[in-house]
């Protein structure tokens, strides 16, 4: 199977309010298709990490592949280009612009990265919402659906690219058990489906479980691999 | 619509309170600017329209000499001498080849000799001090406009009768004198000679109106005991006003006689014009400047409210320039709107004020449609608010998603 991320010899420190190593030598390889879970208590790095692996951090030493480049050292500008294309993003709060419909939140990343015509987006957006449960909401205001729903719009948005990763900063962190389970099935239908990657940061142990691996971190270091 | 300017279109109508502040704010600035600005122009045009009503922009003349002493050799005996104005005639020699040197000049449109001569009027008893001057009627016309403010009689009688007489109408109203009536003058000579008046004139300078009266050249020259080559003045009209003073320096090289500009005759008046500029100007660029403060408040509210909306929007590919390009797209719609409000205030605002009525010598408001200040107005309107736009459109490009996303 294809590597799809891989680290070499990540180390981080954070110097305010006094010098601290928060990663130290993270060295891992994610495989095409996976499904990954980083669990660890509060402070042990697995959200500094996943930042760093979303390129949104540059602060760090080592390097950094995704889909076999090379992205450390890049422009920022560059790296947005590689977010927008092959990253997708779901986080513990959806992020939705609360003043748009939740077609046009879903459209945006494919508005920017242009490749489709609008109309082609639109129906890609519908399809997404559609497998999410949420065709007839679709052009309700974001701001208008509850959190359950909000959260599944968010998905919807990380995957209209097609995006060959999608990172979790604790997607269920503020779902209940129901829509828990519909995000874990709705990750999981991706990689086998689609052959998605999924590098999740999560606390649910259950989900953590569920999934087909697990990286546990602890002070910065990667315990169990 | 391409993507950042339909974001920026949505916040903008999200908030459209806010919006409304905003361009209001540049709505309000540039209004008063374009109209404080056109104010001033009119101002000054009325100022200088009245200038010119009773000076030409170059007065040529002899100018007083003071004596010297005769005595210029240092070895021979000091001489106690006592300088004063040699008490020469104060004519202008040769008038008619100077005149012809002056109209050969380039910038020169109109030239006319003219002699001044302080009077009395006479009528009974009644007797008040002026001045007459001689004149060219119709060179004197085109130079002064003496026809736009007549207001009684025919400015071309006096080219056919050498004894008639136009006066203000403040001497008409002291003496009591209409159409037809005669008027005795005296001279400083000495001289008396009766004038028919055959036209009043009203410039709305009270002192003007009450002290000055226009003559034929020849009747003053007789009234002066002096033959027809007596010329005091020479009133020179050039191209563009605002030049007069070089050209008047050229003059006086030519001539050899005081050229004086009407600026350099006028100093107190064109102080007065400098001051009024300035502080015009410096009012109407900080009323819009305030405007742009009033931009830059709310962008930078919304982008500290946006906060969220701009860091997903950076994590899901967004460029620092994208960021930019929503905020500064929204500073400038709010600028454009702002500016053709403004206009259209500035417009109405004038056109009102034109209909005012002040009276006077000034008569309507002087203010007028000034493209230039309009144009003026509208670029540094637009160049404020966009610098009011991209400084929080920087600060909103310079977030970082992960400091939001960690909180």
């Amino acid at each position: 199977m294809n590597t799809v991320l891989r680290t070499e010899n990540l180390n981080k420190f954070f110097y305010d309010p006094i010098e601290f190593k928060v990663l130290k030598n993270i060295e891992f390889e994610v495989k095409k298709g996976e499904f990954l879970s980083m669990i660890g208590k509060s402070g042990s790095g697995k959200s500094t990490l996943l930042y760093i692996l979303s390129t949104m951090d540059n602060d760090y030493s080592g390097s950094l592949f995704i889909d076999n480049e090379l992205v450390t050292g890049l422009s920022k500008d560059k790296m947005a280009e590689i977010r927008n294309e092959k990253i997708g993003f779901v986080f513990q709060f959806h992020y939705l612009l609360s003043e748009f419909s939740c077609l046009q939140n879903v459209m945006i990343p494919a508005l920017k990265l242009g490749r489709l015509s609008v109309k082609d987006i639109e129906a890609k957006a519908y399809e997404k919402l559609e497998i999410l449960g949420l065709k007839d909401q679709a052009l309700k205001p974001a701001s208008k659906l509850s959190g359950g729903q909000q959260q599944r719009v968010a998905i919807a948005r990380a995957l209209i690219n097609d995006p060959i990763i999608i990172m979790g900063d604790e997607p269920t962190g503020n779902l209940d058990s129901n829509n828990t389970r519909l995000v874990f099935d709705m990750f999981q239908h991706l990689t086998r489906s689609y052959g998605q990657t999924i590098i999740s940061v999560t606390h649910d142990d259950d989900f953590a479980k569920k999934s087909d691996r697990i990286i546990e971190m602890k002070d910065g270091e990667i315990v169990k691999y | 619509m391409n993507l950042s300017s339909s974001i920026a279109k949505t916040y903008i109508f999200s908030n459209k309170k806010l919006t409304a502040v905003a361009v209001l704010g540049v709505l309000l600035g540039m209004s008063v600017y374009i109209f404080m600005n056109s104010l001033l122009v009119g101002f000054d045009k009325s100022s200088n329209a009245s200038i010119f009503r009773n000076t030409s922009h170059i007065r040529v003349y002899k100018d007083d000499e003071m004596s010297k002493s005769l005595n210029q050799d240092s070895f021979s005996l000091s001489l106690i001498i006592n300088p004063k104005v040699v008490p020469t005639n104060n004519t202008i020699l040769n008038p008619n080849m100077i005149l012809a040197t002056i109209l050969k000049q380039k910038d020169v449109v109109a030239a006319t000799p003219q002699v001044n001569t302080n009077v009395f009027y006479n009528k009974g008893r009644l007797q008040i001090s002026g001045f007459a001057i001689g004149i060219k009627p119709d060179e004197a016309n085109t130079m002064y406009n003496i026809k736009s403010f007549m207001v009684e009689g025919d400015f071309n009688v006096l080219k056919s009768n050498p004894n008639a007489i136009v006066i203000g109408s403040g001497i008409s109203q002291k003496m009591n004198l209409s159409i037809g009536d005669y008027l005795n003058l005296t001279s400083s000579k000495g001289i008396n000679r009766s004038f028919k008046v055959i036209g009043i004139f009203k410039t709305n300078n009270s002192v003007t109106d009450k002290t000055k009266s226009y003559i034929n050249l020849a009747a003053s020259q007789q009234l002066l005991k002096e033959g027809n080559s007596y010329i005091t003045d020479i009133n020179v009209n050039v191209r563009d006003p605002e030049h007069a003073n070089k050209v008047a320096q050229e003059l006086t090289k030519i001539t050899g006689y005081k050229a004086e500009g009407w600026k350099e005759a006028n100093e107190t008046l064109m102080a007065t014009n400098k001051m009024r500029k300035m502080i015009i100007t410096f009012v109407s660029l900080t009323i819009l400047l305030v405007a742009g403060f009033g931009i830059y408040n709310i962008l930078n509210m919304t982008v500290s409210q946006k906060i969220n909306d701009i860091a997903i929007l950076k994590a899901i590919g967004f460029k620092g320039k994208d960021v930019i390009y929503v905020f500064v797209k929204q500073a400038i719609f709010i600028g454009i709107v702002g500016v053709i409000g403004g206009v259209m205030m500035a417009t109405i605002l004038i056109t009102i004020l034109k209909r005012v009525y002040l009276g006077g010598d000034i008569g309507y408001f002087p203010i007028d449609y000034e493209p230039l200040k309009f144009m003026q107005g509208i670029i540094i309107g637009l160049v404020i608010t966009f610098f009011a736009g991209y400084i929080p459109a920087k600060k909103a490009a310079n977030v970082d998603p992960v400091a939001i996303f960690r909180k």
